[in-house]
């Protein structure tokens, strides 16, 4: 259903045009306008010439999630103008490149086609390939503005924020912004029975990715050692980390950096400088995707049973193998929380949203040093790289990192003999030293067996008093990580379970269920082991579907193992398929279980 | 098989350093390694080298892989805090130590195993970035703890303990670090800790990588006849290239450097080297000619020993990363979080 502040446009170019920009700047004229405002980047692993999509929905009622319908198809990749086409709804509109005939085969009835020469118009205004190029994207813009209602002095307010320095560059754009205007103007019915009309509904409100987020709370938590191997989605994170300490780290007389950030040779060795600085006393980390986590495996296990903290950010995308680079998925969950051989399982926090990904960054540092382990935090692609309204993110300066038990020179003078792994508060959390903190505070951290003193054993007793201590800290970490989001409405009949990314959609998916009768409560997880709340929820409901962004209900698997709740009491609701999730996805994925028809 | 500790008795006479230490101070626990092995005489050149160098044991820490040599970093030090980490990554465990806290003395012991095979990524990149250690590779050409296959360090026609030859070239750890641009490159051998010491000295002296590669014949499976990595063979090859001597701050240097062949580097903390050639072929402050020379031994089955190449004006990972002179361990945190004021104005560029 479509309407004033209620419609979804999606741009299909070719990647590596500048369409990118053309496209972020209409979403923020939108969020400019008031109206809440979604944009989903859809991109080839390429960095030039194959087809790329940007999808952009408005919703007055502040839904996020990606859009089920697409009402306008701005189609100007000739490579994908059928898929595109297709995907209109039924008397929705197509916006094309009138310059050359489209394909009569291409044709629909139930849509209008809107023909705009935009290469006839900048091959006429613009002298320069390159300008003849990238200018075609503001022009198309300029279409759009008029087409939606857009309020035409925000967006050249931003090309001026922009390009207030490149005076040429500015004038183009804008000549070719108000070509497209101009042309929508007199030859179409301006604007579309869909369109945009001032609110006031973002001003509290920011548009950022879930890469710059974390890399923020990185920043705020006081992290000073980053390493990583470069690796799409997640490489946006320590780009971004190594822009705000540029900024904010760097003693302006002397250049000295108040950081370190090293690219390193491999993911395995990214792992090991972040594992070595968090053993040295640095808040450190390391951000990567599946590919990596896996080559990781060996040294997380290291730092799970010599109890050394730091943090990894794992940016999930499609996998296995190499997978699809670019799409996102859900599908690292079984891996991050076994991660590594012999008996491991490791803290994880799902972020649902760029924000959740600023103070879980916070938290997972914090979490990470009070259980002297590695923490995991769990974005995907589609949070970590695009662009979401969310509340702006706020600081509280009376905040102070949780350092976990770390002995200074005095508390070890105290001690009669200090033992590393002893368990002294019987949290399974043992003091630990600093290298350089005393030579009474020396120990030998090691891999291979050892006992409570941190010496080399083989004794089965003393090795099993260190396993089983590592599974009480554990056990006591399900309270401390982030509690679930449980929203509960009277008379509910259902149970719907999710995390992460699929918060959105799933949230609206209630709402739209409501009104065809299914009335359900909704359980965001938030982090990992599971707490008293989680296990509550799932016995409080008699039916519960799982709905994950992974083909083997790794969710539902861990909900299993971890809480020992029947599998087949779960039903799992699937979306796989490397796209963010839609509302539409989870709805028909219960409503087709509740009327019985096979999904 | 648990870890053993030695009694903690020192003899009323002891020399101490000027620290008021003996040299038990800088032992660690009991070596559980084979007798004979030529990994024990390195760690006693180890515990020698720091015991002289006074080196205050809580500032160093020791940095292990996986394997033999690796575990020898529980057998010097104990007042040192110290790492056995995963097969062939040390030096990354090293890095991420250094980048954190840069005012430690870093010692890595590494062996052929971990540090030519599974590591050799890792020991290349450590070297690339310059990290400010002491790396000592214990050399014996053989995996000792999987009992006896060849490592890459085998040289062609050196023959297993069952007599089977290797057939495959050998990577030269000497010749793989002056290649990549290490600073500090040295051989030496487990069984000549009078060439060992000063060379582990002038090494933990070195500002950036100092790569030292010891001959450390292994008894068990490497010693026999046949072997090029065994005491006898490498006592009958040895070539010492260069004569180290390493002169500490505090000692009053009392004899000129008259000798032509001598020359003397001054070392970063204001010790010196003084290097020495022994045959008068070699010079140790070419880096090029070094290689050459090197590998020219090596063509005809000689072992180059000594301070093989040193260049005391390079830039260590610090300096590549321009970190403030503080580790940042010891960075406030009110120096690290910009506050709510920064985020605040910060959010109007997220409009």
């Amino acid at each position: 259903m479509s309407g004033i502040n209620d419609f979804a446009f999606k741009m299909g170019t070719v990647n590596g045009t500048g369409s990118a920009s053309a496209n972020g700047l209409l979403m923020q004229s939108i969020f400019r306008m008031g109206i809440p405002v979604t944009g989903k980047n859809v991109f080839p692993s390429n960095i030039q010439g194959l087809p790329t999509w940007y999808e952009i929905r408005v919703s007055a009622e502040g839904y996020t999630a990606r859009p089920t319908e697409i009402d306008l198809v701005v189609a100007l990749n000739p490579a994908s103008y059928a898929k595109d086409i297709a995907t209109v709804r039924p008397g929705g509109i197509v916006v094309h490149d009138s310059s050359f005939p489209l394909d009569p085969a291409l044709s629909r009835d139930d849509v209008t086609f809107l023909g705009v020469p935009f290469g006839a118009m900048c091959n006429q205004a613009f002298t320069r390939d390159r300008d003849r190029t990238l200018l075609r994207n503001s022009v198309y813009a300029g279409t759009l503005g008029a087409l939606l209602a857009l309020d035409m002095a925000i967006p050249e307010q931003m090309l001026a924020e922009r390009f207030g320095k490149k005076p040429a560059v500015l004038k183009a754009n804008l000549t070719a912004l108000k070509l497209g205007y101009d042309y929508a103007k007199a030859h179409f019915d301006c604007p579309l029975p869909f369109h945009l009309e001032r609110m006031d509904a973002t001003r509290d409100s920011i548009l950022i990715d879930g890469n710059s987020a974390a890399a923020l709370g990185a920043l705020y938590a006081g992290a000073t050692v980053g390493a990583w191997y470069p690796i799409t989605p997640a490489t946006g994170l320590m780009e971004a980390f190594k822009a705000f300490c540029e900024r904010y780290r760097v003693d302006p007389d002397t250049g000295h950096r108040r950081y370190a950030i090293l690219q390193a040779e491999d993911e395995l060795a990214a792992a090991g400088i972040a594992i070595g600085a968090g053993w040295a006393g640095a808040r450190a980390f390391t951000n990567t995707s599946g590919p990596g986590i896996s080559l990781m495996q060996e040294f997380i296990g290291l730092a799970y049973y010599t109890d050394i903290p730091c943090v990894f950010f794992d940016v999930q995308r499609c996998g296995p193998a190499t997978g699809m680079p670019t799409r996102t998925q859900q599908a690292d969950l079984l891996s991050l929380a076994y991660a590594s051989h012999g008996d491991t399982k490791h803290p994880i926090l799902f972020p649902a949203n760029p924000h959740e990904c600023f103070d879980m960054s916070v938290q997972a540092f914090d979490l990470a040093e009070r259980f002297q382990t590695p923490v995991f935090v769990a974005l995907d692609l589609d949070i970590g790289m695009n662009d979401w309204m969310v509340p702006r993110l706020a600081w509280d300066d009376a905040f102070r990192p949780d350092r976990g038990k770390v002995l200074d020179a005095d508390a070890l003078a105290a001690l009669p003999r200090f033992s590393r792994y002893r368990d002294v508060d019987g949290d399974g959390i043992a003091a630990r030293t600093l290298p350089g903190s005393g030579a009474k505070g020396a120990y030998f951290v090691r891999g291979s067996g050892h006992d409570q003193h941190a010496a080399y054993t083989e004794d089965s007793a003393a090795y099993q008093e260190v396993m089983d201590r590592l599974a009480r800290k554990f056990a006591h970490a399900a309270e401390a990580v982030p509690q679930p989001v449980i929203r509960l409405q009277p008379g509910a009949d259902v149970g719907l379970v999710t995390l992460g990314g699929c918060d959105a959609a799933v949230r609206e998916a209630a709402d739209r269920l409501r009104d065809v009768g299914v009335v359900a409560d909704v359980m965001r997880i938030r982090g990992f082991p599971f707490g008293a709340a989680v296990r509550d929820f799932l016995e409080r409901h008699e039916k519960l579907f799982v709905i994950e962004q992974n083909r083997d209900a790794q969710l539902r698997s861990l909900l299993t193992i971890e809480l020992g709740v029947p599998r087949d009491s779960m039903i799992p609701v699937l979306d796989y398929a490397g796209l963010p999730l839609s509302a539409t996805a989870v709805v028909q994925g219960v409503t087709r279980h509740l009327t019985g028809v096979p999904a | 098989m648990t870890s053993i500790a030695k009694p903690p008795v020192a003899h009323p006479s002891a020399r101490r350093n000027g620290l008021g230490l003996t040299v038990r101070d800088y032992e660690g626990g009991m070596s559980t390694l084979c007798a004979g092995c030529g990994h024990d005489s390195v760690t006693a050149a180890i515990v020698q080298a720091t015991w002289e160098l006074d080196l205050p044991p809580h500032r160093a820490a020791k940095m292990s892989g996986i394997g033999c040599s690796s575990k020898t970093t529980a057998y010097f030090m104990k007042q040192s805090h110290g790492f056995n980490s995963v097969h062939g990554r040390m030096p990354s465990v090293t890095t991420g130590a250094s980048a954190a806290n840069r005012g430690l003395i870093y010692i890595g012991v590494s062996g052929d195993g971990d540090s030519l095979s599974i590591g050799l990524g890792q020991l290349s990149h450590a070297i690339r970035r310059n990290v400010n250690m002491l790396y000592v590779l214990e050399n014996n050409g053989v995996y000792g703890l999987t009992k006896g296959q060849f490592s890459a360090s085998a040289d062609i026609g050196s023959t297993s303990k069952q007599g089977v030859a290797n057939e495959q070239p050998p990577i030269d750890p000497v010749l793989l670090a002056l290649t990549l641009g290490a600073t500090f490159v040295a051989r030496s051998f487990s069984g000549d800790k009078q060439q060992l010491v000063p060379i582990l000295k002038a090494g933990l002296a070195h500002r950036g990588f100092a790569i030292v590669d010891v001959i450390s014949p292994c008894v068990s499976f490497n010693d026999h006849e046949g072997s090029t990595k065994s005491y006898a063979h490498t006592r009958a090859h040895g070539a010492e290239e260069v004569h180290t001597d390493f002169v500490p701050l505090r000692r009053e240097i009392t004899l000129p450097d008259a000798a032509a062949d001598v020359s003397v580097v001054q070392m970063h903390d204001g010790s010196s080297v003084r290097l020495r050639s022994g045959r008068g072929e070699h010079d140790p402050t070419d880096r090029a000619a070094a290689y050459a020379h090197v590998a020219g031994c090596n063509a005809r089955g000689e072992i180059a020993t000594g301070l093989l190449f040193l260049d005391e004006s390079g830039r260590e990972m610090h300096d590549h990363l321009h970190t403030v002179p503080t580790p940042l361990v010891d960075v406030p945190y009110a120096q690290l979080c910009p506050g709510s004021a920064a985020l605040d104005a910060l959010m109007t560029e997220f409009r």
